[in-house]
């Protein structure tokens, strides 16, 4: 998770023929504007997607013109990220009317103590501290269903999140329902595979569904919640 | 006529269902998938009167080897190489009839690298988000096809197979392809002499080339900044990442949805299919016309 890109953005940059990038200064930049441009999102869009530092807007022959996609893509963006517009009263209304996703979690994972060392804390409060707030999907990524959950604070839309490293050395295999911490986010493993971040406890949530629709749990902008069951 | 099967009796090393995927779900953490040749693909299923997007095997390289378990029409596009029904020669780029208990089979491709193979009506197999396809990176979709499977056919469509003895195709070309490509976000991470060496100079496509991406050879490309780190950023099927050796890969249709190498050109969605049939050691020059 290193950020050497400090660009200010909003800027756009060409993807190719059917897709255009859109760069923004930081993740809270992009959670604001991906949450505008979902909302007004033009009909045959083929897909936006919310990434790090970015947006990739993609179109196709029978979609909306690239062009267009990118006038859009700027004025949504400079709307969303002007002084005193993050907090629109249709938008926060949209924000409390949507209904969390719950992860019921046993804090038993085999880094849960190591990793409140490392921050300084005792389990418990690393505990408290993931189930005391809600938690935003910022993208998704590594595998289907996997989302990257960034902290949100009950007093303004993003906390200041910790900083968490990775294992040195990364695990083989990490099982499915693995809840866990690395850089700045938070994250479920949908189904068993490799991985380096650090794990503090299991679900049983099931993070995909071939058969639902979406198939993911979660899905970019959504909200979740961890509460904490019995190991 | 109701569906049937087809039993697989041997498999090549690579062959999967593919249809023309699942665009739309990236945001899901799920990329677009399907056929790699989708021209072969739309191709295979008109001459044998399906609907574009039915799913067919696509079948790396080969020799393949089936049985029909019952009557089939089928049509074999894309890769040229030796095709026979019970040992007797048939064409690619037509409808072909095979009896029940006959034995088709594809040899050892001798132009191109991916066949398709359309049956009437279609394979059979559950969909997710729309799609048959199989991704090899996600793991979604069926698992690829062995020796064994019996692959179920969907019943025939009503239309009929159009009675056209040929239809337009050329055999994928052995010899150096001209692969056009529109700019990238990320040209900026590279001197002009690299951008220029990008369109100068040929690549040579490697054998580390699959459904997830297409390794290329030749002298590397130099970063301005080599220390600098990407931030993860969406991608989309041809993009041409540059890794830190400087090598050139190009994303397939099962490539991650997100990722940190700098993207410098994207290759035009008309060229992706003979992307698909460049076989490893075969070279390539890319133009920006």
């Amino acid at each position: 998770m290193v950020n050497t890109d400090t660009s200010s953005g909003p800027v756009l940059r060409a993807m190719g023929e059917e897709a255009v990038l859109l760069e923004l200064g930081s993740l809270e930049d992009v959670l604001l504007v991906h949450r505008a441009l979902a909302a007004s999102r033009p009909a045959g869009l083929v897909d936006l997607v919310p990434a790090a530092r970015t947006v990739l807007a993609v179109t196709d022959a029978r979609g909306p013109a690239l062009a267009a996609v990118g006038t859009w893509l700027l004025a949504t963006a400079e709307r969303a990220l002007a002084p005193g517009a993050g907090g629109s009263a249709v938008a926060v209304e949209e924000e409390l009317a949507r209904p969390d996703v719950v992860i019921h979690v046993r804090y038993d994972g085999p880094d849960l103590r190591e990793t409140a060392e490392l921050l300084g804390m005792e389990a418990a409060d690393l505990i408290a501290w993931h189930t005391a707030r809600a938690w935003t999907v910022a993208f998704s990524g590594f595998a289907p269903g996997f989302a990257y959950l960034v902290p949100e604070r009950e007093d303004e839309m993003i906390g200041r999140p910790l900083e968490i490293p990775r294992l040195s050395v990364p695990r083989t295999t990490v099982p499915a329902g693995s809840v866990a911490l690395a850089g700045t986010f938070s994250g479920v493993y949908p189904r068993a595979s490799p991985g380096g971040w650090r794990i503090i406890g299991t679900t049983d949530a099931v993070l995909w569904e071939d058969a639902a629709d979406p198939p993911a749990l979660l899905v970019p902008g959504g909200r979740v919640r961890f509460v904490q069951v019995a190991a | 006529m109701m569906g049937g099967t087809l039993l697989v009796e041997a498999a090549g090393p690579a062959t999967t269902v593919q249809d023309l995927g699942r665009p739309g779900a990236a945001a899901l953490g799920v990329s677009p998938s399907g056929a790699l040749d989708r021209g072969a693909l739309r191709l295979a299923n008109r001459l044998v009167g399906n609907p574009e997007g039915r799913a067919a095997l696509e079948v790396v390289l080969g020799p393949f080897v089936a049985v029909a378990e019952v009557d089939l029409w089928i049509a074999v596009t894309g890769a040229w190489g030796p095709i026979t029904v019970d040992g007797r020669r048939s064409d690619g780029h037509r409808a072909v009839r095979v009896q029940a208990g006959s034995r088709l089979e594809l040899g050892a491709a001798t132009h191109g690298l991916r066949y398709v193979l359309a049956v009437r009506g279609g394979f059979d197999g559950p969909r997710l988000l729309g799609s048959r396809s199989t991704d090899t990176l996600a793991g979604l979709g069926p698992a690829p096809v062995v020796a064994g499977d019996r692959l179920p056919v969907l019943p025939t469509p009503r239309r009929r197979v159009p009675p056209l003895d040929i239809a337009p195709w050329t055999r994928p070309d052995a010899g150096e392809r001209l692969v056009r490509i529109s700019p990238g976000p990320r040209r900026d991470w590279f001197d002009d002499a690299s951008l220029r060496r990008l369109v100068e100079q040929p690549w040579t496509m490697t054998a580390d080339a699959d459904r997830i991406g297409m390794r290329l050879d030749g002298p590397p490309l130099e970063r301005l900044d080599p220390g600098r780190e990407l931030p993860s950023e969406g991608m989309v099927a041809g993009a041409v990442q540059v890794p830190p050796s400087g090598l050139p890969t190009i994303l397939s249709a099962d490539h991650p949805v997100t990722g940190g190498y700098p993207v410098v050109a994207v290759v035009r969605a008309a060229d992706r299919d003979l992307l698909a049939q460049l076989r490893p050691g075969q070279r390539l020059r890319f133009s920006t016309g």
